[in-house]
């Protein structure tokens, strides 16, 4: 397990400001408050997979004792465009697919708004439906764009000719279904409008994001509207755009002149909060013999809603990670009539890397080169598609580190020989990258006459240690003991902050907060004898020309993953040994926030890779596995020995902190690691994730099954 | 929630009471399952009578050599109690396979028996379901159904009983005490399932109003060796995609008392009588387990998406013989 580190902890490794309020309950979440007079609501899934809505018979629901309101596209509020349809909740009769939200009963107590959204009768008209991703879908297109602004197409060279021409020709296509966030408290929130506008309480990663996408549905002046976000039960991309509940909760609330509170139920989720939409990846590497490769194609296809566009931008990593002089990267999409993929924990690097590692796996068996090797020999000396030179690129140092405290060298590379009665045990590898991603933040920092300071910033804490992290850089900028340091965040009241999205929450806040910190100091020591007025001192800092800028260098964190697994060749059960990860991520703010967000990438990619399922049911065009004893989040008996470590690294390309962000890379890599791994120990190369029982076994040759 | 009525009698005889004088009362034990079910809508009984006060949650070894599992028993106390643990390890292993920690603490033993199936689509009010609502049809058999039954399945109902401990205790030959207003009777855990045949909405055997008050386990058989071995999609907290319980004696180098039971395959904990029939005096040998694994599993009838369960059935099956068998004779050397 992880190191344990001395309680009294240096700066670099400051505790968890909020881990006692957490632990005790004392951290107030979305619905942990119930306002005076307030009302809680439950909303209605749509059950058909595409159709319209005839009739809702509210009547009956109405005279329920306790129902206060039934809210539908009859009733309720008329929105404003706020472009994103997601959240055109309740607008119109359409069912774009199973699970979206045709109506929602506000009543006195969950139980009975909750019953009586059970009871509630709705009258459909369906229409056919499809839900089934396919290779050949006939309504395949190419996008303009995938997810992150990426071109959906990318050509450099001539692929077809270096392909056709490469003594080694690797094609393989690898698949994965739909993933689930599915953050540990539910989206929700509690809502009211008084004199002073609309408040909301929500489980969000962004409350300025929040505030101005409520101030357009609700036309109101951004001013009139308060977004909360104090503390948020993660979110993994699910919550960094504004979601249903606060929508909803805003709207009944409008409606019945009530405060008003809404937690989805676990079921509720996959249908209404995204989902790393299902991808098909075609990846061709031609190589010469000694494993250099000359002609790469990553071609993706994946699926969107009716809603919405969403392009899962799996083919992006191939464009950064390695020696191509010959390159295409596609993507194209279907329009289905399944609910609106979105954000999940590094979308486009943890579905595109896990395809484009196992081909490496693949090619490096192929030409019998050692899987490491491999990748040290395709280092580019420049980002192959931009053609931009690194700012920083630690991959190499990375592999060479991670195999060196995994015990790689001498590893056998032969598949299917370490074999203990039915286990056959194996070790992979794969590679990572993240992005650099940053946004701009607004930020106060304020000196009180009896030494103390403040930072304000609407950060987000999902989780991820922000409040910790932007104390400490606050901490230093001032060149002020930690403890001297308060940090606000978590409220559209302080000044407007980016989302926790994209790792680029500490590089965004906190660049805003090192600005103003700086000034403040500057401030302080110009004049070192004055005493502070009463009021304190108080600058503010935008950083929206720095963060805009544009920069000569590729700007990406690197990572290697090492994985060490044991397949039950009697059950077609995998279970993984050991994880090993490294990173070069810029300068590490906090060791101790840090390593929790590294391992638990890895986990999350130790699920994609092994236990998380989900299945589209093509009658209902439902996902199935909606609770978490179906949808099989790994549980601490999956997780194993699970190392992360970091090298050295200074960029001055990056921020005034020099960090690159961490949140993210964890999970890319890690699954194609344990795929690798899989192959290495029972030699079976199965190219569609998870790897559970029912696929791999029949694939396995057992002690029973030998005659 | 539909609301319910609740009372928490301290005499068995008031708690019977309760159901006969209630249709469509539940008891309420644990309350891991019910609960969940109340909350998704797949049943809405009008009064619970929870069991909490009964003397039902004893463990005790009885006269005749076997142990009397008290119906409040708690799953996690069950696997704990020193003889369970030394002479029915097999019950201990399966009861500590099932979800997790928490559960187990809260679960029993009678109500580990009366868990319902976690097919998707019968927990699911919105999609039919023959067992949920007798007709409706089974959207299981041509949809999602990985982990549904490849034996004993019917036209109407494809469902699995996720219980790890009645597996075990079908391979014990234990026995379910009832008892209803008309007095107590004793079903056999074999007999105490049913198979969905056309009436999918019966689980069981028990009669409308009837108590679980135990389960009685006979002594062992001299000599036995027992285990449970479970396949699952992760190592906690899953539901067994199949399992086996064995409770087996070797004398020299023949199989004596071979009780063999497969869990996650059916309706009911399936006790492999066939399997059985082909180990009992037969040469302890690979080629044994693997003509009686063969001879139980040649009557699955897969599933398009769950054939897989019927291999591994069998190296579950064959392994645990094989394992217990090399201990058994280790042990008699």
């Amino acid at each position: 397990m992880t190191r344990h580190e001395p309680a009294t902890a240096q700066p670099r490794a400051a505790v968890r400001r909020d881990a006692r309020q957490k632990v005790t309950g004392e951290a107030r979440y979305a619905v942990d408050r119930t306002p005076p007079g307030c009302l809680h609501a439950c909303p209605v899934p749509a059950a058909v997979a595409r159709g319209r809505v005839t009739a809702v018979h509210a009547d009956e629901i109405l005279r329920r004792p306790g129902v206060h309101a039934v809210l539908t596209h009859e009733n309720a509020p008329r929105l404003g465009d706020a472009d994103d349809p997601t959240l055109a909740l309740l607008q119109e009769d359409r069912v774009p697919h199973r699970g979206w939200f045709v109506a929602v009963v506000v009543a006195d107590t969950p139980e009975n708004a909750r019953a009586a959204a059970d009871a509630l009768r709705i009258d459909y008209a369906p229409s056919e439906h499809d839900v089934r991703l396919s290779a050949d879908h006939p309504r395949l297109y190419t996008p303009e764009k995938a997810n992150g602004g990426h071109p959906a197409v990318r050509e450099r060279g001539d692929f077809d000719t270096a392909f056709a021409a490469s003594p080694v020709r690797l094609d393989a296509t690898y698949t994965m279904g739909a993933l689930h966030n599915h953050p540990m408290e539910p989206h929700a929130a509690t809502a009211w409008w008084d004199d002073d506008g609309l408040t909301v309480y929500d489980s969000s990663q962004g409350a300025t994001t929040v505030r101005d996408v409520l101030a357009r549905l609700f036309r109101q002046p951004q001013q009139r509207i308060t977004v909360v976000s104090a503390y948020v039960g993660g979110g993994f991309g699910s919550k960094g755009t504004p979601r249903p509940p606060a929508v909803l909760a805003a709207m009944a609330a409008r409606h019945t002149g009530r405060p008003v509170r809404l937690a989805l139920p676990r079921r509720d989720l996959p249908a209404a909060v995204g989902h790393r939409a299902p991808t098909v990846q075609r990846v061709r590497i031609g190589a010469a013999a000694d494993g250099t490769i000359s002609a790469l194609a990553h071609d993706v296809v994946t699926q969107t809603s009716t809603v919405k566009e969403f392009v899962e931008q799996a083919a992006v990593p191939a464009r950064t990670m390695y020696t191509s002089p010959h390159s295409r990267t596609t993507h194209r999409v279907v329009a289905l009539d399944v609910p609106t993929p979105s954000w999940m924990r590094a979308p486009g690097e943890a579905s595109g890397m896990y395809a484009l590692e196992a081909a490496m796996d693949e090619l490096a068996e192929a030409v019998g080169v050692d899987p490491v090797e491999l990748r040290l020999r395709n280092e580019p000396d420049a980002e192959p598609d931009s053609g931009k030179p690194f700012s920083s690129r630690g991959l190499a140092e990375c592999l060479r580190d991670g195999a060196r405290r995994f015990g790689w060298a001498g590893r056998d590379p032969r598949p299917g020989v370490r074999r203990d009665g039915d286990v056959l045990s194996g070790t992979g590898v794969a590679a990572a990258t993240y992005p650099v991603l940053v946004s701009p933040s607004r930020a106060s920092a304020h000196a009180a006459p009896d030494g103390r300071f403040v930072v304000r910033v609407d950060a987000t804490d999902i989780g991820t240690g922000a409040r910790t992290v932007l104390a400490q850089i606050a901490a230093e900028a001032l060149g002020a003991p930690l403890d001297s340091v308060r940090v606000e965040l978590g409220s559209s009241r302080l000044p407007d902050a980016p989302v926790a999205g994209g790792s680029s929450g500490t590089a965004s806040w906190g660049w805003a907060v090192h600005k103003a910190c700086a000034a403040l100091r500057a401030t302080l020591a110009s004049d070192p004898g004055r005493t502070l007025p009463p009021e304190g001192v108080t600058v503010e800092a935008d950083t929206k020309e720095e963060a805009g800028r544009t920069y000569p260098y590729a700007r990406h964190a690197f990572g290697a993953h090492f994985a060490e697994v044991r397949v039950d060749t009697a059950t077609g059960e995998v279970r993984v040994g050991r994880l090993l990860g490294v990173y070069a991520v810029g300068r590490v703010l906090n060791a101790r926030t840090a390593r929790s967000q590294f391992i638990g990438g890895m986990t999350m990619g130790l699920g994609m890779a092994l236990t998380e399922h989900s299945t589209m049911d093509p009658s209902f065009g439902d996902f199935r596995e909606r609770d978490l004893a179906s949808y099989h989040v790994p549980v601490c008996a999956d997780v194993p020995d699970i190392e992360a470590h970091w090298v050295e690294e200074h960029d001055p390309h990056l921020n005034p902190m020099g960090s690159k962000g961490i949140g993210e890379i964890g999970i890319v890599g890690t699954a194609a690691a344990i795929a690798n791994a899989v192959h290495h120990a029972c030699g079976v190369r199965l190219r569609d994730l998870p790897l559970t029982p029912d696929r791999l076994l029949p694939l396995l040759t057992t002690r029973a099954s030998a005659p | 929630m539909k609301p319910f009525a609740y009372v928490r009698p301290e005499r068995t005889e008031e708690a019977v009471a309760h159901l006969a004088a209630h249709p469509g009362a539940r008891f309420l034990a644990g309350g891991t399952n019910l609960v969940d079910l109340m909350k998704l809508g797949v049943t809405g009984p009008p009064l619970l009578v929870d069991l909490g006060a009964l003397p039902l949650d004893g463990v005790a070894e009885t006269p005749d050599g076997g142990l009397l599992v008290g119906a409040t028993a708690r799953n996690s106390d069950v696997a704990a109690h020193p003889v369970v643990r030394t002479r029915y390890p097999v019950l201990s292993q399966a009861l500590l396979a099932g979800a997790s920690p928490q559960l187990r603490n809260a679960a029993t033993t009678g109500g580990n028996l009366l868990q319902r199936t976690r097919c998707p689509y019968f927990q699911d009010t919105s999609t039919p379901c023959n067992k949920r609502v007798p007709g409706s049809g089974c959207p299981a058999r041509e949809g999602v159904h990985r982990d549904l039954a490849v034996l004993g399945h019917s036209a109407h109902c494809v469902a699995t009983h996720p219980s790890d401990m009645a597996v075990a205790l079908a391979a014990l030959d234990a026995e379910v005490r009832l008892r209803g207003a008309d007095g107590e009777r004793t079903v056999p855990v074999t007999a105490f399932h049913r198979l969905p045949g056309d009436r999918p909405d019966l689980d069981t055997v028990v009669a409308p109003g009837e108590l679980i008050t135990g389960v009685a386990l006979p002594a062992p058989p001299p000599g036995a060796l027992s285990a449970y071995r479970k396949a699952r999609d992760r190592a906690s907290y899953a539901f067994a995609l199949a399992s086996v319980a064995l409770v087996l004696t070797v004398e020299d180098g023949r199989v004596g008392h071979a009780a063999l039971a497969f869990g996650g395959l059916a309706h009911k904990p399936w006790r492999a009588r066939a399997a059985e029939e082909v180990l009992r005096g037969a040469p302890a040998t690979a080629e044994t387990f693997r003509r009686a694994a063969d001879a139980e599993l040649a009557a699955a009838e897969p599933l398009r998406d769950n054939g897989f369960k019927v291999p591994l059935a069998r190296n579950l099956a064959v392994g645990l013989l094989g394992d217990l068998a090399s201990r058994a004779t280790a042990a008699a050397a």
